[in-house]
């Protein structure tokens, strides 16, 4: 979240307002002489702070993911498309009623049961692409340990088995999607789903753990049409498990997950 | 021509001789002659074996490929540099025959496997709940149309009826683009940008129009979402832009407007857009021609009137008229 000082006119009614009232950003103020000055620069009107979404950046360098995700596609998709969605939202919440929601609630409510409003598109695709950059790391992939293999092992069988189901889940999407492992919180266990265009487990009410983007403009360039090669390597090479990890442990305080491992002296 | 006769006596083949093999040839003895002196392998024509005749087949296989993959209307690079031959090549190799496969294994050997295409992307759809193989069929007829919509040397401005119609109903060429391109922008995920003809019709039978006008068929740019296309709302399509991701990933990355704007300056074709609105224009009229008189037909049955039956053979070329006889 990125706090912005706008000017605007002070809504309570109080003060001056006069027909010239625009929003003028912190570069622009006029300063009445050039001595640093606390005063107001406009008599008679009020600040008002807002909020809008900003960029996150993926928590590796833009190159960390090659040779299985090139720096020209995490550019592009990142810079491009993950940004092109926030300056949407962003725009968006200038007049929506949605303004000043946290991202998830917004989610939530924007998807309005399977009518979705104008918003939901943008805020779920930013909530979305920030927990798909988080889901993956260098020198990622290969076996979970401790905790998190053992939940998976309890729900899919074997971890073969998740990826196998995992894998046919990203390839049954026709058109855009995506693939989630999430935590079903009323059966309390993990599951895949795939979903179309930029719905995400957040809207049924349950707890995203992986989240792996099947648009088209995520594998393209270095994949091209050879989805089953860009699925395998983010599940053999990409995929996060610390960050598994860490979302788990904080889904357990929603979740029952099973009886705690007491130590027995 | 009748096969080469053997000669009675020697048994050797007569190239020349062209007659019934029930007769008895005879040869001269010159004949025999030259006959004997030259090899047959040399002069005479190889008797063809007759072919045995091929058991009736009771029970066909069912043809493993109804529908194929039908071929590019120009190379591969021909659309270069505005669309490059390796997204040209992969688009409909990889892309557009995936489907025709799909397509062709679902539907192999059902009731389906006989009808036409477009047929099949009507019945497919459904009425909005659509069957499995609708995808594919719908992007088989997509994607045939949408590389018929392109041409090398593309571009240029359209004419005639296409031209009076768009700026009757768009304003100006620029407007139309404008459209396009705020379609292909707004289409969130992936899909279609069409021009279509519009004729207003519902398809019912009180379906009538209290001011009726020349403008209720018109020109429309719709945006369709995956697979759809305007065919399914009874439109009639006169061209198409693929904006799926991997249409124009490769040469343009993220950049959808850029794509859509270097189609419509670069690649259309206008030439086949027009025939096709010549098409359209003749379809729908004949239609309504044909739904007013089922309208009229029914009414009348309704009034209880006696139904003429109406002959729709074409009239008769005229005849020169008989002189009546002066009684």
């Amino acid at each position: 979240m990125v706090l912005q000082l706008v000017m605007a006119p002070n809504w309570c009614g109080c003060g001056v307002a006069s027909a010239n009232s625009t929003k003028i950003s912190t570069n622009a103020f006029k300063m009445s002489s050039n001595r640093f000055n606390f005063s107001k620069p406009y008599p008679g009107r009020a600040y008002r702070v807002t909020a809008y979404y900003s960029l996150t950046t993926p928590p590796y360098e833009l190159d960390a993911l090659e040779p299985y995700m090139s720096k020209r596609t995490v550019e592009i998709h990142w810079g491009k498309h993950h940004n092109e969605h926030v300056e949407r939202l962003n725009k968006h919440l200038k007049t929506s009623a949605f303004y000043g929601h946290t991202l998830e609630e917004m989610v939530k409510a924007t998807y309005n049961n399977g009518s979705p409003l104008v918003e939901f598109n943008d805020s779920s695709s930013v909530w979305s692409h920030d927990f798909f950059w988080e889901s993956m790391q260098p020198n990622g992939g290969s076996m979970p340990k401790g905790g998190v293999l053992d939940q998976i092992e309890k729900d899919f069988g074997t971890f073969t088995n998740f990826k196998d189901e995992f894998t046919f889940a990203a390839l049954s999407i026709f058109g855009p999607g995506w693939v989630w492992l999430y935590l079903k919180k009323n059966e309390r266990k993990l599951a895949v789903a795939p979903t179309q265009n930029a719905i995400s487990p957040l809207v049924w009410g349950d707890i995203p753990i992986i989240g792996l983007d099947m648009w088209e403009h995520a594998y393209y360039l270095d994949y091209k049409d050879d989805r089953s090669a860009y699925v395998n390597n983010f599940l053999d090479h990409l995929v996060s498990w610390h960050s598994v990890m860490v979302r788990m442990m904080r889904a357990e305080a929603f979740v029952n997950l099973g009886e705690p491992k007491i130590p027995v002296a | 021509m009748q096969p080469a006769t053997a000669c009675a006596s020697s048994g050797l083949t007569i190239p020349w001789l062209r007659r019934c093999s029930s007769l008895r040839v005879k040869c001269s003895t010159s004949q025999r002659a030259h006959c004997a002196s030259t090899s047959t392998a040399d002069t005479a024509e190889p008797i063809e074996p007759i072919e045995p005749i091929d058991p009736i087949e009771t029970d066909p296989e069912p043809d493993p490929e109804p529908f194929k993959l039908k071929p590019l209307p120009y190379p591969f690079n021909a659309l270069e540099p505005h669309m490059s031959k390796e997204t040209v090549e992969y688009h409909w190799e990889r892309h557009h025959r995936g489907h025709v496969d799909s397509l062709n294994a679902i539907i192999q050997g059902t009731e389906f496997a006989e009808m036409e295409l477009e047929n099949m992307v009507l019945t497919s759809y459904n009425e909005g709940n659509p069957l499995p193989f609708f995808v594919h069929a719908s992007q088989v007829w997509n994607h045939d149309f949408f590389w018929e919509t392109m041409k090398p040397g593309g571009g240029g401005n359209p004419s005639n009826v296409l031209k009076y119609l768009i700026e009757r109903d768009f304003g100006s060429l620029d407007e139309l683009a404008k459209e396009i391109q705020n379609a292909a922008l707004t289409q969130f995920g992936s899909g279609w940008v069409w021009l279509a003809y519009k004729a207003h019709r519902l398809g019912v039978g009180n379906d009538i129009n209290p001011r009726p006008s020349k403008k209720d068929k018109r020109l429309v740019v719709v945006k369709t979402p995956n697979a759809v296309s305007p065919l399914v709302w009874d439109y009639y399509p006169l061209l198409a832009i693929d904006v799926w991701e991997h249409a124009y990933y490769m040469d343009y990355e993220n950049r959808r407007g850029d794509y859509v704007s270097v189609f419509l300056d670069k690649l259309i074709s206008w030439d086949v857009v027009s025939d096709r609105l010549k098409n359209a224009m003749f379809r729908a009229s004949k239609r309504e021609k044909m739904e007013k008189r089922e309208m009229l037909l029914d009414k009348m049955k309704e009034a209880k009137l006696r139904v003429k039956a109406v002959d729709l053979r074409p009239t008769p070329k005229a005849r020169p008229k008989m002189k009546r006889r002066q009684y």
